[in-house]
């Protein structure tokens, strides 16, 4: 348990996190499960941006700024996407996202 | 010191990795939300652990507080019964899970590959010369970023030191484009749930 923690760690933890999120978004049917496989993947790029930050001096500000532009826009995907998911529920009365063909060509 | 840094690491890290997947593997929508809500605080305690104060504050507020809050009323606004546990077949699941194990493999490699690249071994990198010339990195002191310098680097105000190679981080046109954009998605969200009133007469 004990040893330095390097920046390996800290993006082992971010690809994790970001597996995690893809693998939520490919078997999750229910639209919202699908919206927080996103939000995992995009936590898995906050924690990369916040550990190059913080073990890379050149990036120090960076990371953070950049961090901070992935939680601002998760923000408002998340509004954006759940009132799709609304407005679906609305019209088709499910959330699966298995009966959203009406595009498929 | 270092002792305390790793040993919160292993424990908020291992945390939140077992969160994030048990928010994979349930199959109901509420508890993914609910261990969605304690893999959210884990990131933010390790961006804390990382001397990120104001993003990990910042995580805290909007993703927590916020994006989570949209999340569970959007469940429960569509909380059916039949949508409340969807079953994933099988066989969708081995497909899943063999594709993320070797995506996950894949991505370990690459981080593992990138080792030295970063460190002060390759001294041509100017990279690597930068982090060798500031090279407090390890001290508290020098990685604690003070939120001053994070509203000055998103305003682009001249009362800061200058980096290493004299040039200054400007960032109020992406500044500026964030905040049209949030406007926008406000607008466009307002737009999309609104309740339907006209519905009757267009079907």
């Amino acid at each position: 348990m004990s040893g330095a923690i390097l920046l390996e760690h800290y993006l082992v933890l971010g690809a994790l996190l970001f597996v995690c999120g893809a693998v939520c978004m490919a078997t999750k049917r229910n639209a919202i499960g699908v919206l927080i496989g996103v939000e995992l993947v995009l936590n898995g790029a906050g924690v990369n941006f916040v550990a190059f930050s913080h073990f890379n001096p050149a990036f120090r500000l960076e990371g953070m700024i950049f961090a901070l532009f992935v939680i601002v826009l998760a923000a408002g995907e998340a509004a954006v996407a759940l009132a799709i998911v609304l407005n679906f529920y609305n019209n088709h009365t499910t959330v699966d996202v298995d009966s959203a063909e009406e595009l498929k060509g | 010191m270092e002792s305390m840094h790793s040993f919160l690491f292993w424990v908020i890290a291992g945390l939140t990795g077992l969160c994030a997947i048990a928010t994979v593997v349930t199959d109901n929508i509420v508890r993914a939300a609910t261990w969605l809500l304690f893999t959210l605080g884990g990131v933010s305690g390790i961006f804390f652990l990382l001397g990120a104060d104001l993003v990990g504050a910042i995580q805290l507020l909007v993703y927590v507080g916020g994006t989570l809050v949209l999340v569970i009323f959007g469940v429960m606004l569509t909380a059916q019964s039949p949508f409340l546990n969807m079953k994933t077949s099988s066989a969708e699941w081995a497909i899943s899970i063999a594709v993320g194990i070797m995506l996950l493999t894949f991505l370990c490699f690459a981080v593992f590959s990138i080792k030295g690249k970063f460190g002060p071994a390759d001294a041509q990198h100017p990279v690597a010369q930068d982090v060798r010339r500031g090279d407090a990195a390890d001290s508290d002191a020098a990685t604690s970023t003070s939120t001053m310098q994070i509203g000055q680097a998103f305003l682009g105000v001249e009362n800061g030191p200058p980096r290493g190679d004299g040039k200054r981080v400007h960032y109020l046109l992406p500044f500026e484009i964030v905040s049209i954009h949030l406007l926008v998605v406000l607008i466009g969200a307002a737009y999309l749930a609104r309740a339907k009133k006209r519905r009757e007469t267009m079907l």
